[in-house]
C-alpha cells in the first residue's frame, strides 16, 4: 500500500460546493446546494430519483455548468482538478456497453490515460498501478477476460479498480451497491474504509440507507436542494428522512433497503 | 465468357489484370480505401453510428456536384457538405423536440435530393452514375492523388487518437472525468467519417459507401473480444474485399462497387454463421475452453 497523500493534506477541503444551482432550459434541477467535505471522509448522497442527486454529481464532475454558485475540488476548479487526475468517477453498471471488445486489463488501464502522453502508451509505472489496483479488488486473475464475461459484482469491481489506478483523491460513486453480490459488497465496504484511512474523500450516491448508516461519516439529504447535511448520526432522523422522501415515512430503525420502497410509491 | 474463365489458370487470373495501368490503379486505390474505411468502421459500429455514416455519405452529394461544376477538387466540396450535414443535424436536434434518428433521416435525404436536383440543373459533364455507384476502374490520376492525401490524413489521425477515440466510444463520461475534451473527439470522429465517406465514394459510390463504413467493423466485432484485433481484422477483411471485388468485376464484367460490397457482405455472412464465439454455429468446445 503506498500512501499517496501527505499528512498535512488531511485538513484540506477536498470538495467545496457553495450555493450551487443547476437548471436545464429553465427548469430548476438543483438550487442552493452547498457541501464541504474534507480529506479522509465518506459521505452519502441520499435522495429519491429525480431529486437532483445525479445533477449534483454531474455538477461536481463538471458535466453540467452551474447557473449559480461555485464548486472547488482540492481548492481548484473542477476542470483543472480533472486534468490533475484528482477526481475519479465510478459509473452505474447500466451506463456501460458490456459487449465492447475490451479486457478487464484494458478497462483498468483507462484509469491511467490522463497521466499518459497523447498516444496513451503505458509505461512500467502505469502497468504497476493497474496490477496494484486489480489486486485490491481481487480481479488480477481475471485480467485477460473480456469485460462482458464478468458478473455484475466483478464488473463493479473492475470499474472501482479503474478509479484506484487513476490515483484520484476524490472518488464519486454512483449507486455502487446496486446489483452486486455479497462478497463484492463486503470487499467494497472494506476498500472504502481503507480509502478513508489513506486520505481519500468518497461521495456515494445511493438509495440504500443501511449502507449509509454503516460507514458514511456524513450524509447529504437531497430534494432539489440540500435538505440536511452533517454527521450521519445527527442527520439521520425520521423527520429529515420524511422530508427527503416526500412524506413517505421510512422506518428510521430498520430502514427501507431499496429504492423501490419509496420510489414506486 | 465462361469457356474463357475455364481456360485460364489461377496465376493468369491474378496477374493478367495487373498488366493494365487502370487496373493497377484501381486495385491500389480500392485496397487503400478499403483499409481506411475498414479502420474507421470499428469506431462506427462500436459507437452505434451506422445511420450517421449513411447520412454523411449521402449528404456529400451536392458538394460533389458543386465542386465538379466549379472545377474544384471534388473531395473539398464533399467534405464541406459532409461536415455541414453533421453540423445541421446537431443544430436541428438541439433546437427542436424531434428525435435524433428522425433528424438524421430528414437532413440527409434533403441534402441528397438537393444533389440530384443540382445534377439535373447544372449542365456539365458530371456522370450521375459515377457519383452514385463509383468507378474505381476509371479513376483519374488527380483523383488518385486526392485519395492518397485524404487516406494519409485519416489513417494518421486514427493512429494518433486511437486510444482516446476508443475510450470515447466505450465510456465518454470517464473520458471527460479525466480531463479529455470529448467535444473535440466527437467532432473529430465526425470529420473522419466525412473524409472516409469522400474516399469511399470513389470506389463504391455514394449509395454503397455506408457498407464500407460498417460491414468490416461488424464482421470483425463477431470475431474477437480485443479492440486492437478488431481493427486489424476489419482492415484486412475490408482491403481483401476491395481487391477481390475489383478482380471479380474485371473478369465477370460486373459493376465494381456492387461487387466489392457483395464480397464484404459474404465475409460478414461467414462470420455471422461460423464465428468461433459469436457465430450461429459457434464452436462449443471453444466456448467451454474459455
Amino acid at each position: 500500500m503506498n500512501p499517496i497523500f501527505k499528512s498535512h493534506e488531511k485538513d484540506l477541503m477536498r470538495i467545496e460546493a457553495d450555493q450551487v444551482c443547476v437548471d436545464y432550459n429553465g427548469t430548476v434541477a438543483l438550487y442552493d446546494a452547498s457541501l464541504n467535505l474534507k480529506a479522509g471522509s465518506i459521505c452519502g448522497l441520499v435522495g429519491m430519483n429525480g431529486a437532483g442527486k445525479s445533477t449534483f454529481f454531474k455538477a461536481l464532475m463538471g458535466f453540467v455548468r452551474p447557473s449559480r454558485g461555485k464548486i472547488r475540488i482540492n481548492g481548484i476548479k473542477v476542470n483543472q482538478a480533472q486534468k490533475e487526475q484528482s477526481v475519479a468517477y465510478v459509473p452505474q453498471n447500466e451506463g456501460i456497453d458490456y459487449s465492447f471488445p475490451v479486457s478487464v486489463w484494458d478497462v483498468v488501464m483507462m484509469g491511467r490515460y490522463g497521466a499518459m502522453n497523447i498516444l496513451r502508451i503505458p509505461r512500467e509505472s502505469d502497468r504497476r498501478a493497474v496490477v496494484h489496483a486489480l489486486e485490491r479488488v481481487d480481479l488480477l486473475d481475471l485480467r485477460e477476460r473480456p469485460i462482458g464475461s464478468l458478473s455484475g459484482g466483478q464488473r463493479k469491481r473492475a470499474f472501482l479498480a479503474r478509479a484506484i489506478a487513476q490515483r484520484a483523491s476524490v472518488l464519486l460513486l454512483d449507486e455502487p451497491f446496486s446489483g452486486v453480490d455479497v462478497p463484492t459488497e463486503k470487499l467494497m465496504s472494506e476498500l472504502f474504509l481503507q480509502f478513508r484511512q489513506e486520505g481519500h474523500t468518497i461521495l456515494i450516491s445511493t438509495h440504500d440507507l443501511n449502507h449509509v448508516r454503516d460507514f458514511c461519516d456524513f450524509v447529504v439529504l437531497i430534494n432539489k436542494t440540500v435538505l440536511a447535511y452533517g454527521e450521519t448520526s445527527e442527520v439521520f432522523t425520521s423527520e429529515n428522512l420524511n422530508k427527503t422522501f416526500g412524506g413517505i415515512p421510512p422506518n428510521p430503525l430498520s430502514g427501507p433497503t431499496s429504492s423501490k420502497d419509496f420510489v414506486n410509491e | 465468357m465462361s469457356e474463357f474463365l475455364i481456360s485460364i489458370t489461377p496465376i493468369d487470373w491474378l496477374l493478367d489484370p495487373l498488366t493494365h495501368d487502370f487496373m493497377r490503379r484501381a486495385l491500389m486505390v480500392s485496397a487503400l480505401v478499403g483499409g481506411v474505411c475498414g479502420l474507421l468502421s470499428c469506431y462506427m459500429t462500436l459507437k452505434g453510428w451506422a445511420l450517421m455514416g449513411d447520412a454523411v455519405s449521402h449528404a456529400v452529394m451536392p458538394g460533389v456536384v458543386v465542386a465538379y461544376a466549379l472545377g474544384l477538387p471534388f473531395s473539398l466540396g464533399a467534405f464541406v457538405f459532409g461536415v455541414g450535414s453533421v453540423a445541421l443535424i446537431g443544430f436541428v436536434k438541439q433546437k427542436s423536440r424531434i428525435k435524433e434518428d428522425t433528424v438524421i433521416g430528414l437532413v440527409f435525404t434533403g441534402f441528397f435530393a438537393l444533389g440530384l436536383v443540382l445534377v439535373s440543373k447544372i449542365k456539365s459533364n458530371i456522370d450521375l452514375m459515377q457519383i452514385l455507384f463509383g468507378s474505381p476502374l476509371g479513376i483519374s490520376r488527380s483523383d488518385v492523388n486526392q485519395t492518397l492525401i485524404i487516406s494519409f490524413i485519416v489513417i494518421s489521425i486514427l493512429l494518433i487518437f486511437r486510444k482516446d477515440l476508443m475510450l470515447y466510444c466505450f465510456d465518454a463520461k470517464h473520458a471527460r472525468s479525466i480531463g479529455i475534451n470529448t467535444g473535440i473527439l466527437h467532432y473529430l470522429l465526425l470529420t473522419l467519417l466525412s473524409l472516409s465517406a469522400v474516399v469511399g465514394l470513389q470506389t463504391v459510390g455514394i449509395i454503397l459507401v455506408v457498407a464500407m463504413l460498417i460491414t468490416p467493423g461488424a464482421t470483425a466485432y463477431l470475431l474477437t473480444d480485443r479492440f486492437d484485433q478488431m481493427t486489424l481484422l476489419a482492415v484486412i477483411s475490408s482491403s481483401f474485399s476491395s481487391i477481390l471485388g475489383v478482380y471479380i468485376s474485371y473478369w465477370s464484367d460486373i459493376e465494381t462497387g456492387g461487387s466489392i460490397v457483395l464480397v464484404q457482405t459474404l465475409i460478414f455472412l461467414i462470420a455471422f454463421l461460423f464465428a468461433p464465439r459469436y457465430g450461429i454455429f459457434k464452436n462449443q468446445t471453444f466456448i467451454n475452453k474459455n
